[in-house]
């Protein structure tokens, strides 16, 4: 749907990696184009109109922003991106109240950013990272998460669906669980926000990041949630301009109160901006829209793809718009260049879950992530090109 | 030479892949080469006995491209000093980047002439030998 409004669709290509990134609306462009057109200066400095005007523009984005999670906009940190947000939740809050011995629980189809972070902290402090058992179909159960914690559980850290598998977990029943053993919960939101409606009152998690640039926003900026009184104890890993009131002497140095005091340094404007833009254009399609549509897209591909025996996908049972396949004695690198050759855009690798491997016997996937712009004829085309496996040997070089 | 036939050439290496074995690789130099922007993940094994190569063998996971590269590069590096793979190594990375080259001693190689046509397969290609090259640079700095 809403096809047109994408300035990459004109030319002959299929785009189906969006969980890596996603195409932006020309509104979204339009919005960043506007502010280096027409107000380009700094925030926080209003002496002058246009600066005003950056602003009124930053601030709006930050209550849209909130909004749009049911968060407050003093909860709401503007990053880089999910990996920046997630290694600041790491580094400037956890760093400072985990000791030696206590466990961070995450589970083997996490993505880098959400594994990373936490085993340096784990080399830093001594804490334990362990992982919540998946299922045979790779999921998350409350249970095994029960299982899993123990009294040196101090934070679960899942991203709220899979990048690799596309599985949605429990995260308010997590929560829920979690808090009643002083048990802390960040979401990793990168591929849950910008597909489901998120509401982090209702879910209660304690920390939520997620990025613009799969939302259909700008690249190279994104969110850090907290629930205020943590936010409030974070320690800025980043000093500098904008975040600080006062300095005179190294013991004389006053902070801004939050989110402010977290954004040091003049910000992605243009990004954030841009951010706001892609949130009104995910609202005026409905988010509710947007997940039935990759729901029914991806069912319609399991139906044309059930004949194919040649094609196995390991994440059939995930109401999510991922799809993860083998083809029988085809590399998925080199499935992925035989699309190419059509200009159709996958994913072959072990989409940044390197540890998952351990979980699933399978090293690398062909992934598809659909988002809104993709069709049924897209689809048809693909299972074209995947039902014939000597051609894709014959063409794959 | 004929597209097909440098078809036909690169699936049979890749379908059966030269030395791709490590049985009894003791004493051989091992390096790892993978490709930071796809997949492909290769170990390869060396031996070398007074400046000759005289045994290369791999395992690992790579694409077609990747895998028919090593076995090719395989035979054809088997037998020669380290001066003359170096000097292999140097004319067939000019003919993938288009430029002045040799044909020193390609052989099945050639069918990679046209790669430089593929800007993103020009890393399949290279796998192997950025691995060879490492290993040589071991080598030596052994020595």
């Amino acid at each position: 749907m809403n096809r047109e409004d994408f300035p990459m669709l004109n030319q002959d290509i299929i785009y189906l990696d969006n969980g890596a990134t996603t195409f932006k609306p020309k509104c979204v462009i339009d919005a960043m184009n506007d502010y280096y057109t027409k107000y380009s200066a700094n925030a926080h400095r209003g002496d002058y109109d246009i600066s005003y005007k950056v602003d009124v523009a930053y601030e709006n984005a930050r209550k849209n922003t909130a909004k749009f999670i049911n968060a407050e906009p003093e909860e709401i940190v503007f990053t880089s991106g999910a990996t920046d947000s997630l290694n600041i939740i790491a580094n400037g809050f956890f760093k400072n109240i985990l000791e030696a011995g206590d466990e961070v629980l995450i589970t083997l189809s996490e993505h880098a950013s959400n594994v990373l972070p936490w085993f340096k902290l784990s080399r830093d402090l001594g804490i334990n990272v362990n992982y919540i058992e998946l299922d045979s179909n790779l999921h998350v159960t409350i249970n095994n998460v029960k299982k899993a914690i123990n009294p040196r559980t101090k934070v679960i850290s899942l991203a709220g669906i899979t990048n690799v598998v596309g599985d949605e977990r429990p995260i308010k029943e997590i929560c829920r669980l979690a808090h009643d053993n002083n048990i802390f919960v960040v979401v990793d939101g990168a591929q849950s926000v910008p597909h489901k409606p998120t509401d982090v009152k209702d879910l209660d998690c304690d920390f939520l990041a997620f990025s613009a640039h799969k939302m259909m926003g700008p690249t190279g900026v994104g969110v850090l949630y907290g629930k205020r009184e943590l936010l409030e104890t974070i320690e800025p890993v980043s000093l500098g301009g904008g975040m600080n009131e006062s300095f005179d002497s190294i013991d004389e140095v006053y902070l801004k109160d939050i989110p402010i005091r977290l954004e040091a340094g003049t910000q992605n404007i243009a990004g954030v901006i841009g951010l706001s833009a892609a949130i009104d254009y995910i609202q005026r399609i409905g988010l509710d829209n947007i997940d039935i549509h990759e729901i029914r897209l991806k069912k319609y591909f399991m139906e044309k793809i059930k004949d194919i025996k040649h094609v196995h996908v390991i994440n059939e049972e995930c109401d999510s718009g991922i799809i993860a396949f083998t083809v029988d004695d085809v590399f998925p690198q080199d499935v992925a260049y035989y699309l190419n050759k059509y200009h159709i855009c996958v994913r072959a690798g072990n989409h940044c879950a390197k540890i998952l491997k351990n979980a699933i016997g399978v090293k690398n996937t062909v992934r598809v992530s659909l988002y809104i712009y993709n069709t049924e004829s897209e689809i048809d085309r693909l299972v074209e090109l995947l039902s014939d496996k000597m051609r894709i040997i014959r063409e794959m070089i | 030479m004929d597209s097909n036939l440098k078809r036909e050439i690169i699936l049979d290496n890749y379908s059966h892949p030269y030395n791709k074995n490590i049985d009894n690789v003791e004493g051989y130099i091992k390096v790892n080469s993978n490709n930071e922007s796809c997949i492909d993940n290769i170990d390869l094994y060396l031996k070398i006995d007074d400046d000759i190569i005289t045994d290369v063998r791999f395992d690992g996971e790579a694409c077609a491209i990747s895998t028919a590269s090593t076995s090719i590069m395989i035979k054809n590096l088997i037998g020669k000093s380290i001066d003359e793979v170096l000097k292999y190594i140097e004319n067939f990375e000019a003919m993938l980047e288009e430029k002045e080259y040799e044909d020193t001693d390609f052989n099945e190689a050639i069918v990679f002439d046209e790669t430089y046509k593929q800007g993103n397969r020009r890393t399949c290609v290279t796998l192997p030998y950025v691995g060879i090259k490492k290993a040589i640079k071991e080598y030596q700095d052994n020595k």
